[in-house]
């Protein structure tokens, strides 16, 4: 299990990119998206972060999206990077 | 086939995400140069992610890493490995032994991720003085080289000399990388115009680099990848000569001439060679006709 122990982002707000920001977070996930295809991709945005968490084992942690269009592979770079920069072991 | 390949920077996905529409035979996803040291841990996620969601249509994927005097090309290969891109690209290639290196590396890895032995073929970048001298130990150092890589760009300032549009500062080194790679038998691909505005200059060093025996070229801006398509492809002319060639030989033969003479000149074995590449090369770009 992957433990968040300080803030850490990655990405940038450039078009096609989205900024991640990862921070530490007691009992649970907490997922906040800000996206310009909010309506129409949010829950798949949502969705991409959860699974990558997942995947990551990472169970607590806030986690911030801010998308600039980014696709979905884009989306898991970053939060898998910005998790990396933030666990323990970083 | 690689006319032209086209370095995308690894970390920008506004540009990755439009490689594969580009027109170039391959894109070189870039975790060196074009990535700040800062960015490396995140480059290396993104390309792997795009070569592994995304793919690249017909373009072939070459990613070039980190040279191995740093810390970071053996996570660059750990990233990249699984996701099996057709080429990896060591930078400042200047030996046989760094070859070495970095093939031990990817053969450990293949066989973790349970890939036959040198699926993943190197295309060594070549850019100091030492790599240019040993530019043939280096092109027949590993059984996984499909070609070695001239970089003019390190190479002037490791010669100290100005990098110029005539080039002639690296007139040595390509002909040097040419004729080791053709001894060695792999292919070998010319360094990038870096002036992005010259249209001309273009076609002019692209034709040279042709002319000298150069497989490709490579190209930091989508805008060189036409011209470079063009120039390193077979003209009409070329192809109806190459089918020419073929069809006098084959007559020839059946006629039981020792020699075959096409438009008063005689044909022999480096022409045939060169008809048979111009063919192959029309047919793998649907230029072919029938025979």
């Amino acid at each position: 299990m992957k433990k968040i122990i300080r803030s850490a982002t990655a990405g940038t707000l450039e078009s096609s990119d989205a900024l991640v920001t990862v921070a530490p977070h007691e009992n649970g996930v907490v997922i906040e998206v800000d996206s310009v295809v909010q309506k129409q991709f949010g829950e798949e945005i949502f969705r991409a972060v959860e699974e990558t968490l997942r995947a990551l084992e990472v169970k607590d942690a806030r986690v911030s999206v801010v998308d600039r269009g980014a696709l979905d592979c884009v989306i898991r770079a970053r939060v898998e990077t910005a998790v990396l920069r933030g666990e323990e072991d970083a | 086939m690689l006319r032209s390949m086209l370095f995308l920077p690894g970390n920008t996905p506004g540009i990755i995400i439009n490689g594969e529409i580009l027109g170039a035979d391959a894109v070189i996803l870039d975790l060196e140069d074009a990535v700040a040291p800062t960015e490396k841990d995140s480059a290396r996620v993104l390309s792997r992610n795009a070569i592994k969601y995304m793919g690249f249509g017909a373009c072939q994927v070459i990613v070039r890493i980190n040279g191995i005097d740093t810390p970071y090309w053996q996570k660059d290969l750990d990233a990249i490995i699984p996701v099996k891109p057709d080429f990896i690209m060591p930078p400042k290639v200047s030996c046989a032994q760094d070859v070495e290196a970095v093939d031990q590396y990817i053969t450990a890895l293949e066989e973790k991720c349970g890939f036959e032995k040198n699926t993943i073929k190197l295309i060594p970048l070549i850019e100091t003085a030492l790599g240019i001298e040993n530019a043939f130990a280096i092109a027949a150092s590993s059984k996984r080289i499909a070609g070695i890589f001239l970089g003019g760009e390190d190479l002037t300032a490791d010669l100290h000399c100005k990098r110029t549009k005539e080039g002639h500062e690296i007139q040595y080194a390509r002909c040097r990388m040419v004729c080791a790679a053709r001894a060695a038998g792999v292919e070998v691909f010319d360094t990038p115009f870096t002036d992005v505005n010259d249209d001309e200059g273009i076609y002019t060093d692209a034709q040279y680099a042709k002319s000298l025996g150069f497989s490709g070229k490579s190209a930091i801006s989508p805008r060189h990848v036409q011209a470079i398509n063009e120039v390193f492809s077979p003209s009409l002319k070329d192809i109806d000569y190459a089918y020419e060639v073929m069809e006098a030989i084959r007559i020839g033969k059946s006629q039981g001439k020792g020699a075959v003479a096409l438009r008063g000149k005689m044909i022999d074995a480096p022409i045939v060679a060169r008809a048979q590449q111009t063919i192959d090369m029309a047919k793998a770009l649907g230029l072919g006709r029938e025979e």
